[in-house]
């Protein structure tokens, strides 16, 4: 897959990749798409794009509205003219309000649409469980050919963009809203299904995807080295296809995993993670993410992780307990 | 090709539906028979498409969003070179390449479709990259009616009218039926025009199984917006035993009753 080493940025590094990946995205997708007139910009009134990408690059961008199903299936059509869309809607929309669209039109085609998505997990805070989106990846992970990328950060999510766009079929990309910690503090190089060593370490492993999964682990790691433990931290940002070598290597040379997700436990990466040390390497592993049920509490995305299980302390418990 | 050429051709067709009707799995006869003549005229005499090579970039796209017609495509694509004929007898087949709903892996087919409401939008994104990207190439999509109950196929009808896609062109099979009735019974679609109207379509009212008028509605001069062909049709058209029925949507056919139902198509041929 396309190697994405960074430019060095120096001192900027921290005021660049400050922000929401979201908004991040839109930067990138806007100088990706002056460089490359096959890129066009699929909105469904998603809000803000028709005052930027819009008004920069007018006959490169399209609002279909608020229509999901008819979002996937335009962008599939539009694939199959030669164009790389790149489709905007939340995740929840795109997994399940369109799902269909998104298996049959775009993934069973194999076509070079890629999904972009926000509100991915429970970033949508307050806004409710209509605006969360915690089986999305439970989901899209089955879909054929589909490459699921979810960046733990700004600087991520710019190495990630600028991967996808030559891949050359379908992938799902999966952000959150607001603003989030900054993870990768340096250069690093990133490439597409190929986890992130962001800790190293070798009694345990934390394998986690997302903003504040990632954030937590390395939280935790710190926490736990306090303790003696040394805990590897992998940045496993890419859930499909899965970097197994690196699950198998964690489940070889450390004494168990802890995965830890903005997802249903049900699933996702822990699911995902289980699924390959079963068959290949048969290791203990826990699962931090959201319970089963459906998750109508009020508060911010941190306020409901914590609500749900997901946080540093629950991560630094389990991987104690290994 | 000539219409009149076209008029004999219809029932050769309808003869390779009714076979793949007669095979193990049975076939959607009566949308198929409905359909016939539609494709009949798209692919003798509107599309412009290279059999040899399906793949051709300045190709005119179909898309059948009602793919369960698939026994219908894959006749006229026997019929116009796209299949050997002989291929029409694997239909259903483990290993073949005709399924009951069209797949990709045919030469030919843009997008499998099956799972209704999806073809149109397939359909606007077709047309609005060919016209991002100036290219003259039209874009047709086939749709049975009772398919307009999905609410997918309205969130197409209005995007492909507010980009004034001139290049598209949807056609409804109206043959009045789906599984469980007409579809009057089971969820209304009139007044079907004054809806396509309403939502800014141009709109043509022609007999399904006139091939002068189909052909007219489907190469009439393009116009600022997306058209629509409502082609009223007959379910099971050109088989008696099978016209208007409800029982004629999805059919597996034992050798006697084949031989009837050809009987009955050759009847009407003569007519």
């Amino acid at each position: 897959m396309t190697v994405q080493v960074s430019t060095e940025p120096g001192a900027d590094w921290a005021t660049r990749y400050a922000g929401a990946c979201r908004d991040h995205y839109r930067r990138v997708l806007l100088d990706i798409a002056r460089a490359d007139p096959r890129v066009i910009c699929v909105d469904s009134d998603t809000g803000g794009l028709e005052d930027g990408f819009a008004a920069q690059l007018p006959d490169q961008y399209v609002n279909v509205g608020i229509a999901e199903a008819n979002l996937m299936g335009v962008a599939a059509g539009l694939a199959a003219t030669g164009r790389i869309p790149f489709v905007n809607t939340i995740s929840s929309f795109a997994a399940t309000r369109a799902c269909e669209q998104l298996k049959i039109d775009v993934a069973g085609n194999n076509l070079p649409v890629k999904v972009v998505v926000t509100h991915g997990g429970l970033s949508g805070g307050h806004y409710g469980p209509t605006h969360h989106a915690l089986e999305d990846m439970a989901i899209v992970r089955t879909l054929p050919h589909l490459t699921v990328v979810v960046p733990a950060d700004a600087a991520e999510t710019e190495r990630a963009v600028r991967a996808i766009v030559s891949t050359p079929g379908p992938v799902f990309l999966r952000l959150g809203r607001s603003a989030t910690p900054m993870v990768h503090e340096r250069p690093y190089e990133f490439r597409l299904g190929e986890a992130v060593t962001v800790r190293s370490g070798d009694d345990v492993t934390i394998v986690a995807t997302g903003p504040y999964p990632v954030h937590f682990a390395v939280q935790a790691h710190e926490r736990l080295a306090e303790r003696g433990i040394s805990a590897r931290v992998l940045d496993l940002h890419t859930i499909k296809p899965l970097d197994e070598a690196a699950i198998v290597a964690a489940a070889s040379q450390t004494r168990g995993i802890v995965t830890v997700e903005d997802h249903l436990r049900i699933g996702g990466l822990g699911g995902a993670v289980a699924e390959v040390v079963t068959e290949h390497r048969p290791c203990p592993v826990r699962r931090i993410g959201v319970a089963d049920g459906f998750h109508d509490e009020v508060g911010s995305e941190l306020e409901l992780l914590t609500v749900a299980g997901v946080s540093v302390e629950r991560v630094v418990a389990a991987a104690a307990a290994l | 090709m000539n219409l009149d050429d076209l008029a004999g051709r219809r029932w050769t067709i309808r003869e390779r539906i009714l076979r793949m009707g007669a095979s193990p799995t049975g076939a959607h006869v009566g949308g198929s028979l409905s359909a016939a003549d539609i494709l009949t005229v798209l692919y003798g005499a509107v599309l412009d498409v290279r059999p040899e090579n399906p793949q051709w970039p300045e190709r005119d796209r179909f898309v059948l969003s009602k793919g369960h017609a698939s026994a219908a495509l894959y006749a006229v694509f026997a019929e116009f070179g796209f299949l050997d004929p002989a291929e029409c007898d694997t239909y259903g087949q483990a290993g073949g390449r005709l399924a009951g709903h069209p797949l990709r892996r045919l030469p030919g087919i843009e997008f499998p479709t099956g799972s209704l409401g999806h073809g149109l939008s397939l359909g606007v994104g077709l047309a609005l990259g060919l016209r991002r990207a100036a290219a003259s190439q039209r874009v047709f999509v086939l749709l049975g009616d009772g398919e307009l109950q999905e609410g997918s196929v309205w969130e197409a009808v209005m995007a492909g009218s507010h980009l004034g896609l001139g290049n598209l062109t949807a056609i409804v099979d109206r043959n009045g039926w789906q599984i469980s009735g007409t579809t009057e019974e089971c969820l209304a679609l009139e007044p079907l025009a004054d809806r396509w109207r309403a939502f800014g379509w141009h709109t043509f009212e022609v007999d399904g199984h006139d091939l002068a008028s189909l052909h007219g509605a489907l190469t009439a001069a393009p116009g600022d917006g997306p058209r629509v062909v409502l082609a009223r049709t007959i379910k099971g058209s050109g088989v008696p035993m099978f016209e208007n029925r409800k029982k004629s949507h999805y059919v597996t056919m034992n050798p006697a009753l084949h031989q009837r139902a050809l009987a009955g198509l050759r009847t009407r041929s003569r007519m």
